[in-house]
């Protein structure tokens, strides 16, 4: 187990170096860069434009080195991402972090409701659909996963707010923002009611995908585990079916799917993004958007490199989980 | 009969095997209709008749032009046509840039049968030159990503050693950055085109086949057949490309197959951001956004484009899932 973990610990380095080197070519991408300057100018020759870039360019040189040679632009941005020293943003001239700092809450809210949702529900259902495999219920449900799955979450969204919204058909939900103007002042029941009525669609939207694509694994890991022979050892020497499937089957079938959840966070920031600017939510989705549409380039380096460094971790803890939890991996 | 049943190639079985799953056929042949509607998306929706007999002469508009004729533009023709004049219009006769302001945002109709947005521009129209951009978004995206998946997967799983420990970190690389933000981020700053969108969807998605082909090839390059082309001499690269990767080809298609429904996902979510295919060019993801402004009334802009974002996502991932079973060597015993 030690030198497992000792060898998984050092194969970050290369992996965080790569982080960096990835993000590095975003810089490359952004309007102080030379060779970007010439991309722009040879496929539109716009001149509009010039006027307000100027004032970024000459920023964007000065916050990344961009005069310098690249190796050393490469040091300055390595030594930026180790100090977490990600400047100030374009917009608004505040610090990158406080601007963080004030979203970040926001989509954890919806991010840890929706993971939490996924997991209550999921399990539960692919543990029904498993053990009644090929009955019209089990068939309705990997039917109506198999169609959640499908459903493009914008479009959902879009459709939401169409029908509930308010517009020509229903007003049930409220469509922008996470609490009504004046939620302040409101008593804390009112309140939470009032941030959960906000609440309901976004995270909707971003629960059933994940929601789907999880209950389907845990249906087939589940289908799969109880083909095993030491299952079958199980029912020989008479144990209850119950204990069989909850106690025998479920720790080898589920293991997977809980340590999944790492690779779920990179799809549920994505998710956020879009779904954050159906619902104008000021959370970091939202952030990262406008961001990008405003060229704040030390917001998107902030938010591309911290997220990539947050789902490594989280990579990593999934990984040793596993490791620790399930004896048949070698550890070399 | 036994003997029949051996003679069938690993292909022939994996057909046989494909064809009684239902959905998975219904999948397939709403994909191959897409296809069709793509590639004859002129010939269903246009603003020129297909076939023109006009002032004695015959013509066939699609390839000629309307100065050629004697018009200034299509929409005379109606106007101008005599009691000898002859004109084959196509079932949807208007074109997806074909706007007339007079007529913006009407509900579904027998003119426009999906309705019209806010240029008065027919909808369904759009909807199937949309096809287009769809598809081969999803068609190009994930040719170039099986290039690379295939190639870097062969390559560390054939060699391992330290080229599999490179190729492995850089597809935990790839893992850990939020795809989606990396191509939205990429795409903001560089020129509008469909053809960067289709290069940027494929550069970040191969690493699924690499990770499939590695593993594919690990297994493969302990048995016989490999050892013994190398024992004839053959190089590595005729082992890896000739011997070894048509053997792997089966979880390759699965992949791809599921990897056209992702692009398609992720083209029509970048039309709808905004970062999609320059304006003019029709295509769904655009059309629903544009639904955003009228979403109090104009169901029309927001149910169609999606319907058809999720029936092409869900046919693909049907035929994937049925291929993916019906390659299941269970199956084969």
């Amino acid at each position: 187990m030690k030198t497992y973990l000792v060898k998984r610990l050092l194969q970050i380095i290369p992996t965080l170096l790569g982080i960096t080197l990835i993000t590095f070519l975003i810089i490359q991408l952004s309007p102080g860069n030379p060779a970007m300057l010439k991309l722009k100018m040879a496929s539109e020759g716009q001149v509009s434009e010039n006027a307000i870039s100027q004032q970024i360019v000459e920023q964007t040189k000065k916050l990344y080195g961009l005069d310098k040679p690249i190796p050393v632009q490469y040091l300055l941005w390595v030594k930026r991402v180790f100090t977490f020293d990600f400047g100030n943003s374009y917009k608004d001239h505040r610090k990158v972090w406080d601007k963080i700092a004030e979203r970040l809450p926001v989509t954890l809210q919806l991010n840890i409701i929706s993971i939490l949702l996924v997991y209550l529900i999921a399990i539960p259902c692919g543990i029904y659909s498993a053990t009644h495999c090929g009955t019209w219920q089990d068939r309705m449900l990997t039917v109506s996963f198999f169609i959640l799955y499908s459903l493009p979450s914008f479009w959902i969204a879009v459709l939401l707010i169409m029908l509930l919204g308010g517009g020509d058909f229903w007003d049930v939900f409220p469509v922008y923002g996470i609490s009504s103007i004046g939620a302040e002042s409101l008593s804390l029941s009112a309140w939470l009611r009032d941030r959960l009525w906000h609440l309901i669609l976004p995270v909707a939207c971003l629960t059933y995908g994940s929601l789907a694509y999880l209950s389907r694994l845990a249906r087939s890991g589940i289908l799969e585990v109880i083909r095993e022979d030491y299952i079958r050892t199980a029912r020989a020497k008479g144990l209850k079916e119950r204990v069989v499937i909850y106690k025998h089957a479920l720790r080898n079938a589920l293991l997977p799917i809980v340590t999944l959840l790492a690779f779920l966070l990179p799809g549920m920031f994505g998710g956020s993004v879009i779904i954050e600017s159906i619902f104008s939510i000021p959370g970091m989705g939202q952030l990262s958007f406008e961001a990008v549409l405003s060229r704040d380039y030390p917001v998107i380096m902030a938010i591309t490199t911290i997220s990539a460094l947050l789902t490594l971790v989280g990579l990593l803890l999934s990984d040793i989980l596993y490791a620790a939890l399930d004896p048949r991996i070698k550890l070399e | 009969m036994g003997e029949a049943r051996e003679r069938r190639t690993y292909w022939q079985m994996v057909w046989h095997h494909f064809r009684r799953r239902r959905l998975a056929m219904v999948g397939l042949w709403v994909s191959v209709a897409l296809f069709v509607v793509a590639l004859l998306a002129p010939v269903l929706a246009n603003d020129r008749p297909l076939l023109l007999r006009y002032q004695g002469h015959w013509h066939c508009p699609l390839w000629s032009h309307e100065e050629g004729i004697g018009l200034d533009t299509w929409k005379e023709l109606r106007e101008q046509m005599g009691p000898d004049d002859f004109a084959l219009w196509p079932l949807i006769s208007y074109s997806p840039t074909e706007y007339n302001l007079l007529e913006n945002l009407e509900p579904p109709s027998p003119r426009h049968w999906f309705g019209t947005d806010d240029s008065g521009r027919d909808v369904l129209s759009r909807m199937i030159y949309g096809a287009r951009i769809s598809l081969s978004v999803g068609f190009l995206a994930v040719g170039i990503a099986l290039v690379i998946g295939i190639f870097l997967g062969a390559l560390a799983g054939y060699f391992g050693g330290w080229i599999d420990d490179v190729i492995s970190r850089v597809i935990e690389i790839l893992l850990t950055i939020p795809t989606f933000f990396l191509i939205i981020t990429i795409i903001a700053f560089l020129p509008p085109s469909i053809y960067n969108i289709m290069v940027v969807i494929g550069l970040t998605g191969w690493t699924g086949v690499a990770r499939f082909v590695r593993a594919e090839f690990l297994k493969l390059k302990r048995l016989d057949f490999v050892l013994a082309s190398r024992a004839l001499g053959a190089s590595n690269a005729r082992i890896i490309f000739l011997h070894m990767l048509p053997n792997a080809m089966a979880p390759v298609l699965v992949s791809a197959v599921f990897g056209i429904a992702g692009a398609i996902l992720t083209e029509s979510a970048l039309s709808f951001l905004g970062f999609g295919v320059p304006p003019p060019t029709p295509s769904w993801g655009d059309i629903l956004s544009q639904s955003r402004d009228y979403i109090e009334f104009a169901w029309w802009l927001t149910t169609f484009p999606g319907l058809a974002i999720f029936l092409s996502i869900t046919a693909y991932n049907l035929v994937g899932e049925g291929l993916r079973d019906a390659m299941d060597p269970r199956l084969f015993t």
